[in-house]
C-alpha cells in the first residue's frame, strides 16, 4: 500500500507573525513548525504502516527550508519525502497550491493520500477536498478515526454534534483532524537518518498537466487586501471544582503569578 | 573550530526539549516529592530510543554520536535532574563499558535490551569503605569451577533497585608490588538482577536526585557464570576509571542542565516579580547576576561539549584519552550548577525557598554533581595529574 501525505511548514503560532508588503506571509522569517493537523494525518499513516506495512511519502510545497518537515516527518517513520518549490509558485493561495500538488501527485503512485483538515496559518481547509476534485478521486474530510479494511478505507467523519461512518474505495484522499491521535515523537537515530536521506526536489516543470495560469501568486483567484496578526486573548481555563477548593485554586493561581 | 551545531543535533535537541516539557516537566515535582522513580517516562524513553542514543545500530541502539546523548542528558536535567541522571548511569556506565569492553556475545545479549530501555542498567564500585579510594573495595569474586562467587556489599548505586543488568567491580586477587605492599587487582563482572545471592539493602534516602533509585547491593555466596567476566581479568580498575570518565561527561550535562534550567527559571521570575513598582529584573543587581549566571554556563557547555566531543573522536576508533577534558567539564558544569542554583532562590527571594518553586529543587540536585562520580576534589586530582607528570 502507498500513502502519500501532503504536509506544510506553517509559522509556529509561539513566534511572532511576520507580512510581505504584498500582504502574504513572510515565511522565511518566521521560526516554522509542522501544522498540526497534517502531523495527525502524517501519524494515522505511519500507523497503517505499522499495522498493515505501507509506503509512506511525504510532499511538501514551499520554500527551500521547507525541507526540514520532510525531515522530520523521515525522522517519524515516513520512507520518502519530496519538495516542491520554485518561484514561480511562490503566493499561491488554496487554488494555485491544490494545481500544485496535484500536479506532483500525478507523478507519484498512490492508494491513500491524507491530508491535514486545514493550516494553522490561513484556516481554509480547501486544499485537501481541492486537490480530490483535480485529480478526480473521492474525499472524506475531517476524519477522527481511520481503518484500512482491504482495498477500502472506513472513516469516522467529526460534525459538531456527531460523526459519520464513511467507506470509501481506494484510491482516495482524506483530511485529517488534530483530533484524529496523538502523533508520535521523532527518535534520535530517526532524526540522524533523515539528515543523510535524499530529498526529492521538484520545480514548476517537474508538475504534470498544470496550466501557468493556475500557479503562484499570478494564478491565485484568491487577493489578500489586508493582513494583520490579531491580538491574542489568553485561551483561559475552565476547571470543575466545589466552592472551597475553588477558592483555593484561584488564590494558588494569584500566588503563581505574584498577584498577591 | 565551529561552535554552529549542525541542523540534524539542532532537530535532535528540540526533540529532547519538546519530550521533556511535555512529559518529563510535569512529573518533575511530583518525582522529587514523593521520591518516586518515573518508570513510565522511562518506558517511554526507550520506547523513543533515549535509552541507547549513542549505541549502535547493529546493537539495537540509535547510531548516533556522543553529543546526541549528552544534549539529551542536558534538556532532561534541565526540567528533571532525576531523570537525566536515570539515562546517563544506564548508558555510560552500564551500556558503554558492555560496548567498549564486552565480547560479541556479551553485546548481542545485553545490549539490545538496554537501548531499547527494555532493561535498565547500573554500576556498582563505590563502598562503604571505598569511594575515591579504590583499594578500599572489599567486594571479593573467586573462581570456583565454571562461576564467580561473588561476596561483599555496594553503597550509593544509582537505578541501584529498578536496574536488570549491574556492571559490578570486584577483586579477583592481592598481589605484592615491588615495594612489597599488598595491591588488590580488580575485574569487572555483569550480574543479572534475579541472581541468588543478589539482594537490595538500603534504599538512601536523598538532599535531591530524590526520583532515582538509590540502594545498597549485597552479594552473599552470589554465583555468576565464568563469562560474566567483563573484559580481562584484573583489568577491573582501568575499566571502571575509563568508564567513570565517560559517566563524568553525562554528569557535566546533567549539571549544565540544571543550571540552564535555573537560569530560565529566574529570568522568567525576575521579569514578573515586581518590588517597588518595578519589576526585578529592571534592577542592575539582577541584571548583572542574571549576566554572570549566563556567562558561566555558556563556559561550562563549551566544556561540556568539548569533552563530548573528545569521546565521540575515542568511540570512532582514534586512541585518544578524553579523561582530562571530562574532568574539567564535571568540575566545571557542577560547581557552575551549585553557584547559578544558589543565586537563583537567592533572586527568587523567599519564593525560591518554597518547594512550589523549581529552583528549591534545583540548587538540592545540583550539590549531588559535586559530588557523585568523582567529587569535584578528585576532578582536581585528574587534571592536575595531567598537568604534572
Amino acid at each position: 500500500m502507498k500513502i502519500v501525505v501532503c504536509i506544510k511548514q506553517v509559522p509556529d503560532t509561539k513566534g511572532g507573525v511576520k507580512f510581505n508588503p504584498d500582504g502574504t506571509l513572510d515565511r522565511g522569517a518566521m521560526l516554522a513548525i509542522m501544522n498540526p493537523d497534517d502531523k495527525a494525518g502524517l501519524e494515522a499513516a505511519l500507523r497503517i504502516k505499522d499495522e498493515c506495512g505501507a509506503e509512506v511519502t511525504v510532499l511538501t510545497m514551499g520554500l527551500p527550508k521547507a525541507e526540514e518537515v520532510l525531515r522530520e516527518a523521515i525522522a517519524m517513520g515516513a520512507d520518502k519525502g519530496i519538495l516542491v518549490t520554485d518561484r514561480v509558485l511562490g503566493g499561491a493561495d488554496t487554488w494555485a497550491t491544490s494545481t500544485t500538488l496535484a500536479g506532483a501527485l500525478r507523478n507519484i503512485d498512490y492508494d491513500l493520500i491524507i491530508t491535514g483538515r486545514q493550516a494553522i496559518d490561513g484556516d481554509t481547509a480547501q486544499v485537501g477536498p481541492q486537490i480530490s476534485e483535480h485529480l478526480d478521486i473521492p474525499v472524506i474530510s475531517y476524519a477522527k478515526a481511520i481503518k484500512v479494511e482491504g482495498d477500502h478505507v472506513v472513516v469516522e467523519r467529526q460534525y459538531d454534534d456527531r460523526y459519520h461512518v464513511i467507506k470509501a474505495k481506494m484510491p482516495c484522499l482524506i483530511t485529517a483532524l488534530s483530533e484524529l491521535n496523538e502523533p508520535r515523537y521523532m527518535t534520535p537515530g530517526g532524526i540522524f537518518d533523515a539528515y543523510d536521506a535524499e530529498i526529492t526536489v521538484w520545480g514548476r516543470n517537474d508538475l504534470k498537466d498544470v496550466d501557468d495560469a493556475n500557479l503562484g501568486l499570478a494564478g491565485s483567484p484568491t487577493k489578500i487586501a489586508k493582513a494583520s496578526d490579531k491580538v491574542r486573548k489568553g485561551a483561559g481555563e475552565v476547571v470543575e471544582l466545589d466552592a472551597d477548593a475553588s477558592v483555593s485554586y484561584i488564590m494558588g493561581k494569584l500566588k503563581e503569578k505574584h498577584v498577591i | 573550530m565551529d561552535f554552529t551545531l549542525s541542523k540534524k543535533h539542532e532537530m535532535a535537541r528540540q526533540l529532547f526539549k519538546d519530550f521533556a516539557e511535555t512529559e518529563v516537566k510535569p512529573m518533575a515535582q511530583e518525582v522529587d516529592e514523593t521520591e518516586h522513580f518515573p518508570m513510565d517516562n522511562v518506558k517511554k524513553m526507550g520506547k523513543y530510543g533515549f535509552m541507547g542514543i549513542p549505541i549502535p545500530k547493529e546493537y539495537g541502539g540509535q547510531g548516533c554520536d556522543i553529543l546526541s546523548y549528552v544534549m539529551c542528558v542536558e534538556e532532561l536535567s534541565k526540567v528533571c535532574a532525576t531523570t537525566g541522571v536515570i539515562v546517563s548511569a544506564h548508558t555510560s556506565l552500564c551500556a558503554d563499558p558492555i560496548l567498549t569492553y564486552g565480547t560479541e556475545e556479551q553485546k548481542k545479549k545485553y545490549l539490545p535490551d538496554l537501548a531499547s530501555g527494555k532493561k535498565i542498567g547500573a554500576f556498582g564500585l563505590t563502598e562503604p569503605g571505598a569511594g575515591t579510594d579504590a583499594q578500599g573495595v572489599q567486594t571479593k569474586a573467586v573462581l570456583d569451577g565454571d562461576e564467580w562467587v561473588l561476596n561483599g556489599s555496594k553503597c550509593f548505586i544509582t537505578n541501584g533497585e529498578v536496574a536488570d543488568v549491574y556492571i559490578i567491580i570486584a577483586y579477583t586477587d592481592i598481589s605484592e608490588n615491588k615495594k612489597g605492599r599488598k595491591v588488590k587487582r580488580f575485574s569487572a563482572f555483569i550480574v543479572e538482577k534475579g541472581t541468588p545471592g543478589f539482594t537490595f539493602g538500603t534504599k538512601e534516602k536523598k538532599m535531591g536526585i530524590r526520583g532515582s533509585s538509590t540502594y545498597e547491593l549485597i552479594f552473599q555466596d552470589c554465583r555468576i557464570p565464568k563469562d560474566a567476566l567483563l573484559g580481562p581479568q584484573g583489568k577491573g580498575f582501568p575499566i571502571a576509571m575509563h568508564t567513570l570518565d565517560g559517566g563524568r561527561i553525562g554528569i557535566a550535562a546533567q549539571a549544565l542542565g540544571i543550571a540552564e534550567g535555573a537560569l530560565e527559571r529566574t529570568i522568567e521570575y525576575t521579569k514578573e516579580r515586581k518590588q517597588f513598582g518595578r519589576s526585578i529584573s529592571a534592577q542592575q543587581n539582577t541584571q548583572f547576576q542574571l549576566a554572570d549566571m549566563a556567562t558561566k554556563v555558556e563556559a561550562a557547555k563549551s566544556l561540556v561539549y568539548k569533552a563530548a566531543m573528545k569521546k565521540q573522536e575515542f568511540a570512532e576508533g582514534a586512541k585518544v584519552s578524553y579523561s582530562v577534558e571530562a574532568a574539567m567539564a564535571k568540575l566545571y558544569a557542577a560547581e557552575v550548577a551549585m553557584e547559578v542554583t544558589t543565586k537563583a532562590v537567592q533572586l527568587h527571594g523567599g519564593y525560591g525557598y518554597i518547594r512550589e518553586y523549581d529552583v528549591e529543587r534545583m540548587m538540592r540536585d545540583a550539590k549531588i554533581t559535586e559530588i557523585y562520580e568523582g567529587t569535584s576534589e578528585v576532578q582536581r586530582m585528574v587534571i592536575s595529574g595531567s598537568l604534572l607528570k
